[in-house]
């Protein structure tokens, strides 16, 4: 059995390992592929061209059909196809038919609008794809060394391995695809997916067992058993939900269809009772403008985006490199209440320091100083290191622990030490184990030092006691380091709702204390695994939604249990099925991010439908007039917006309703912005912006393409 | 200070004073608190529960309490069919009245029974007092009916997760004996000690100033009059309706009349916040209403009192304001305020023409009743602006990235789906309703409906659907609506106008009540707030506008437009 699980504890050959990632900091390589991309914009043009053909293709009304509100303008755009033939067919120029150039001109605008939103979702899955892509194509047919039954290896292409299959990896490999180790430890380079360039340790039996294919074998020799199928990794799966064949509506998008057909059915029964309405008034009005008046009406612009922000919001994802296994969990992640971390290597840095030496009554404190440095000098542990650094050079010079023996640190002693050839023994180790060593070699225990100990645990340090000769010489305060920032990571947490829950082995003063100066707002002190499964439980039942993030088997029923599971990428194969999304950065803090995604993609969808209906009042008031303008002269009055004529009036409203939808899918793939400022100032500012926005910016609209189509005339 | 608007702020003030107390005794009443009350009414509700045999401890599922509802609605159209047809022989009837045609009772029974009281009758000469009585008793019931959906509402949105949400016939008898029956009294004795008649003995003659002889009809009109307020049903006894001065003899019975006709609707309000300890929930639900309520009375207030300008540019005395069609006993005023009084919340009883306010007025006339949400009927208009608060709080939800809460309880697929599919029904019936009467107008200009054609024809159409679809019962009576057509087509508006914003409501009432509910953090959205009173105010002003824009435009503004 090992004893330090933590293999950073073991051997550490790049120091960097040591120096936590905070998660704000996309790794160096993503980063800069980001802004590689940035530079080329928002818009690449083999992107496009992809996606123009898609937009096409999509017309299929089969497809059209899952999305209510475009289909009814595909069927409107299909009866100005009849009208305008009909109308060339018999030249005449009745009312109801209207003039055949203007019909077809009304035809290509319809057409455009519903190519614009399928534009919008293509391109929208082109961009996903081709994220996906980039990740995917790290791990293409590579040779694999396959271990067969007989021991033998055998080199076959990466895509001929199958679930079961054991292959070995040395120095200089590429993992051919991904899964465990069976066998060995080995470090590995995992930039290519994480795109952080320290390399980090994998090992077989523990929680960090998982590699990935893509990745390269730095040092050391590794068995492993594929644990995916070809063409069934996460990515693949995730590939397949962003190009729709697989993708399901979630249910906010569902219950949000609803409403947009609500309003379409509304616009229907507008359309279809002025036909009587007009008679009855004595105004003619033709087919192209019933149609028009329709499709200006129904909210094409979110519905025409609405599948391009669901996509859209997994690749945000994505390009945080986390992937999601479905729409709903990025949709989930914006309702959190409760984040679950760990303390080790989320709230704290992982490793403890030493801070303060506490010399027993009697002792000198640069003998005491020297013991304690020289019984960590051949402790490779990072507390060890930390004795030395800061016992200092001064003390650290010229000491020796030449042909001593190193006594390691094992469970049942809970201490570790060294043995010199003259006879003096040290040993450092928790309180309760010196302790008896003392008492049981007959010497008394110094009175202060037991408090001391006490003192430091309040503090939320570990205390370490140093004994000599089994003579107690005094004790070494270790501190847990809180991460820089993480305070104000939590405080931007509680301003969005979300509580923050530390989950630690320590006992329940140390926990106390690092809970309050890291800022969290609750702590699970002395846990075990099955208590993170109690904790989200009880908090579920209360109507929460709970988020926590896990590597380890026994974290999987949790990470299962927790309605939105982070998995990390270096955790075991079962905590990444259990989880609901894979975190490609092993980063912990990553919830934070996933969380401001699933809010923007809510957002995003809001805003966008009320900018979309907002935008009828202007539409109302450029269209009505128009039509009913020649036969009652008195509602001109209605024409605030002074446009031309009755047909540069109705043309300009179309044509404003589809160029919308291009303007706003940046801000759809971009997400609106996610200020935690707070619900209700929320709601005021994107009321203020969308809400009055959608009100006024198709007034100014539609009056400067009336400026631009009066000139046709 | 003007007294005509003096009168018409003492009526909001008194009523909003008497209002808040009111509020606080309906929600321990559906609360089963202890109130005053109990001594003397609690022992004959015991009585009425055992004769029935119910068991008012027997909590009921939502599907319970809509099939108890329509049950009991049902018999009441059907013993009101009976009645209806077959008064001409049944007793109390002195005047020697006729039974009604088929038709006409159809339509009448359904207008009562849904509590919207459209009468294409006179009572004078239309019914016997057997028909007034049973028609005073729906009065009753249509009311208690919409205040006992009410309840559950307010019974669902409890901070828990239940699938039981008390007992309908509990609920329905105790809103008629401890709210209805009481404030019914207090109104009656009002009006009769104004001169309103109320007595079984048959018409009265009298002598008038030049000596000829006038009967004039009487009966249990005081009764009536006040659950006609009280109830907000509105069918008058008289066909003249509140501005009859028997029905209505002064200004102060007109004040009584107002205050009894809004103080439930208002009550209600506070009520749902004294019941669920929202109190600035209910607020912020009453500062909605209330705003909506302001921004269609004021600009009636000054269209009527500035009079019509086409009279004023022939140079005729407007300082009384628009008159045709007003009671001088009311003035022009507190007739304007009474319009939208009596529009938003669904009385319908009228106490000068609707159909002679100026164009904006009968437009914002309209307006209420297509909103129909603005404090509403007792009961159902809480019902009608819980579908507006599920729709604004499903988009503001979004608007801030969070899954749509409404007093802790998720706002999901389901909810949605009703919620739109109840908000769909008002414009499928309103523009449905009149595109179809327009359309037989036009294949037929024959037709003997419209005494004015044009723009004002259209909105007395357009009226005459609204109307029944808010189940208000008011008209512009300009349109000649007692004829099979009119009758039977309003009588379906009716019927689906009434019982589909109750059937939606109450559904997304029980299946949010069987939600778990999650206690508020710093995320959730608080719908207790003036932002999230902007939300559902811009909710319903952009939905009833977007539904509604081209009729008003081709009735009302054309007309405002062309005169």
């Amino acid at each position: 059995m090992r004893i330090f699980k933590n293999v950073k504890n073991t051997f550490v050959p790049y120091p960097q390992i040591l120096i936590p990632r905070s998660s704000s900091l996309i790794p160096d390589k993503l980063y800069h592929n980001m802004k590689d991309k940035q530079k080329k914009g928002l818009f690449q043009p083999e992107l496009i061209r992809a996606a123009l053909w898609q937009s096409v293709v999509k017309l299929d009304p089969r497809q059209m059909f899952r999305n209510p509100v475009m289909f009814t303008v595909e069927i409107g755009t299909a009866i100005m196809l009849v009208v305008t033939i009909l109308s060339m067919q018999t030249g005449a120029d009745t009312a109801l038919m209207g003039h055949p150039g203007y019909n077809f001109v009304v035809f290509l605008l319809l057409l455009l609008t519903v190519l614009f939103a399928n534009f919008a979702e293509a391109f929208a899955e082109a961009r996903g794809k081709a994220q996906a892509e980039s990740l995917r194509k790290t791990r293409k047919d590579t040779p694999a060394k396959k271990l067969g039954n007989d021991g033998n290896i055998s080199i076959i292409s990466s895509s001929a391995l199958r679930r079961g299959d054991q292959f070995v990896c040395e120095a200089g490999d590429i993992i051919p695809t991904d899964g465990e180790i069976t066998d060995g430890l080995a470090t590995i380079d995992e930039s290519a997916i994480t795109g952080e360039s320290a390399p980090v340790i994998r090992e077989a039996g523990g929680d960090k067992s998982s590699v990935t294919g893509g990745t390269k074998v730095l040092s050391d020799r590794i068995v492993v058993t594929v644990s995916v199928q070809p063409g069934e990794s996460f990515l693949d799966k995730m590939i397949a939900l962003v190009e729709g064949a697989s993708r399901q509506k979630t249910p906010n998008e569902i219950a949000l269809t609803i409403l947009l057909a609500g309003f379409t059915i509304v616009f229907v029964i507008v359309c279809v009772t002025l036909k009587p309405f007009a008679d009855y008034a004595h105004t003619p009005i033709s087919i192209a403008a019933y149609v028009s008046l329709f499709v200006c009406l129904i909210p094409t612009t979110i519905g025409g985006l609405l599948s391009a922000i669901g996509i859209a919001g997994m690749d945000r994802a994505l390009r945080a490199n986390v992937i999601t296994k479905s729409g709903k969990a990025v949709e989930t992640a914006g309702d959190l209440d409760v984040l679950l971390l760990d303390k080790t290597g989320t709230i704290t840095i992982g490793n403890r320091k030493a801070t303060h030496f506490y010399p027993a009554a009697g002792v000198k404190e640069a003998d005491f100083i020297r013991y304690a440095a020289l019984s960590s000098l051949a402790d490779e542990t990072p507390e060890g290191k930390s004795i030395v650094e800061l016992a200092g050079k001064e003390a650290t010079q010229g000491l020796s622990i030449d042909g001593a023996r190193m006594i390691k640190f094992t469970a049942e002693t809970r201490s570790s030490g060294v043995d010199f050839p003259d006879g003096m023994r040290i040993r450092k180790g928790a309180f309760d184990a010196i302790r008896n060593l003392a008492t049981q070699a007959g010497n008394d225990l110094p009175a202060a030092t037991e408090t001391q100990v006490s003192d430091i645990a309040k503090q939320g340090g570990t205390p370490l006691v140093v004994a000599l000769n089994e003579k107690v010489m005094g004790v070494i305060e270790l501190q847990d380091i809180i991460k820089p920032g993480i305070r104000e990571r939590f405080e931007r947490l509680r301003r969005m709702g979300v509580k923050t829950v530390m989950v630690t082995g320590d006992n329940p003063l140390t926990a106390k204390y690092i809970a309050n100066v890291a800022g969290v707002d609750d702590f699970i002190a002395e846990a075990k695994p099955e208590d993170k499964m109690n904790y989200i439980r009880a908090e579920q039942e209360q109507g929460k939604l709970v988020a926590m993030m896990g590597d380890g088997t026994n974290d999987a029923p949790a990470l299962a249990q927790a309605d939105v599971g982070v998995a990390m990428n270096s955790g075991t194969q079962a905590a990444k099925e259990a989880g609901n999304m894979v975190d490609l950065d092993n980063d912990p803090t990553k919830l934070i991010e996933i969380v401001e995604i699933g809010k923007q993609l809510l957002m995003t969808r809001g805003t966008l439908t009320t900018f979309s209906i907002a935008n009828d009042v202007a539409k109302y008031f450029a269209i009505v007039p128009a039509l009913f303008m020649a036969s009652i002269p008195a509602l001109q009055h209605l024409n605030i917006m002074r446009l031309y004529s009755p047909e540069s009036a109705i043309l300009s409203a179309v044509i404003f309703n589809a160029l919308i939808i291009p303007a706003l899918i940046p801000l759809a793939l971009k997400g609106v912005e996610y200020k935690p400022i707070g619900a209700s100032a929320l709601l005021r500012r994107n009321l203020f912006i969308y809400g009055l926005g959608g009100v006024v910016v198709p007034f100014l609209g539609i009056k400067l393409i009336d400026l631009l189509v009066m000139m046709f005339i | 200070m003007n007294t005509e608007i003096t009168g018409i702020l003492a009526a909001f003030f008194i009523t909003l004073v008497l209002a808040w107390p009111l509020g606080r005794y309906i929600a321990k009443v559906y609360g089963g608190e202890r109130t005053w009350t109990d001594p003397i009414l609690g022992p004959i509700e015991q009585l009425f529960f055992r004769v029935s045999g119910i068991d008012t401890s027997r909590e009921m599922g939502w599907k319970e309490h809509l099939k108890a509802l329509l049950t009991i609605n049902m018999l009441w159209f059907l013993m009101t069919m009976f009645i209806l047809m077959n008064m001409a022989w049944l007793p109390l009837n002195p005047d020697g009245n006729p039974s009604m045609t088929p038709d006409l009772a159809f339509n009448t029974t359904i207008s009562f029974v849904v509590n919207c009281n459209l009468q294409h009758y006179s009572g004078e000469t239309g019914l016997s007092y057997l028909g007034q009585i049973w028609l005073m008793f729906l009065h009753f019931v249509s009311a208690a009916s919409g205040m006992a959906a009410a309840a559950v509402l307010f019974n669902a949105l409890k901070e828990r997760q239940t699938k039981t949400l008390g007992n309908f016939y509990n609920y329905f008898l105790k809103s008629n004996t401890r709210i209805l029956l009481p404030i019914s009294i207090v109104v009656t004795l009002f009006l009769m000690f104004n001169g309103t008649p109320m007595t079984f003995e048959g018409k009265d003659t009298i002598v008038g100033l030049q000596g000829d002889t006038v009967q004039v009809s009487r009966g249990p009109v005081a009764a009536f009059v006040a659950i006609k307020h009280v109830g907000t049903n509105g069918g008058g006894f008289y066909g003249a309706n509140s501005a009859h001065p028997l029905e209505n003899p002064n200004y102060f019975t007109a004040l009584v009349q107002m205050v009894a006709q809004f103080i439930i609707p208002l009550a209600m309000v506070f009520a749902f916040g004294f019941y669920l300890k929202r109190r600035k929930l209910a607020m912020m639900v009453f500062g909605v209403m209330t705003g909506g309520f302001l921004m269609l009375v004021i600009p009636n207030i000054i269209f009527e009192m500035k009079g019509n300008p086409a009279f004023t540019t022939m140079g005729v005395d407007q300082s009384l304001g628009a008159m045709e069609g007003k009671e001088i006993r009311f003035g022009a005023g507190l007739s304007a305020y009474w319009s939208i009084l009596t529009t938003v919340i669904s009385t319908g009883s009228v106490n000068a023409m609707h159909d002679s306010t100026m164009p904006l007025s009968g437009m914002n006339e309209l307006l209420a009743m297509m909103v129909n949400g603005f404090y509403g009927g007792v009961g159902v208009g809480l019902l009608n602006f819980f579908i507006y608060l599920i729709i604004a709080v499903f988009i503001a939800g979004l608007m801030v990235g969070r899954t749509p809460e409404l007093m802790g309880k998720k706002v999901e697929a389901r909810e949605v789906k009703i919620a739109m599919l109840t908000a769909l029904l008002s414009p499928l019936l309103i523009m449905g309703g009149t595109a179809l009467a327009a359309w037989m107008q036009v294949k037929d200009p024959t037709l003997p409906w419209l005494n004015n054609p044009g723009f004002h024809g259209f909105s007395e159409m357009l009226y005459e659907m609204t109307s029944a679809n808010a189940n208000n019962g008011s008209g512009f009576e300009g349109l000649g609506d007692n004829n099979p057509f009119w009758n039977i087509a309003t009588g379906f508006v009716l019927l689906l106008g009434r019982f589909i914003p109750i059937i939606g409501p109450v559904a997304i009432a029980g299946l949010l009540a069987s939600k778990k509910y999650i206690p508020e953090s710093a995320g959730t959205l608080k719908t207790d707030t003036a932002t999230f009173g902007m939300m559902v105010f811009s909710v319903i002003a952009i939905l009833t506008a977007l539904s509604y824009f081209p009729a008003l435009a081709l009735g009302p503004i054309a007309e405002y437009f062309s005169l």
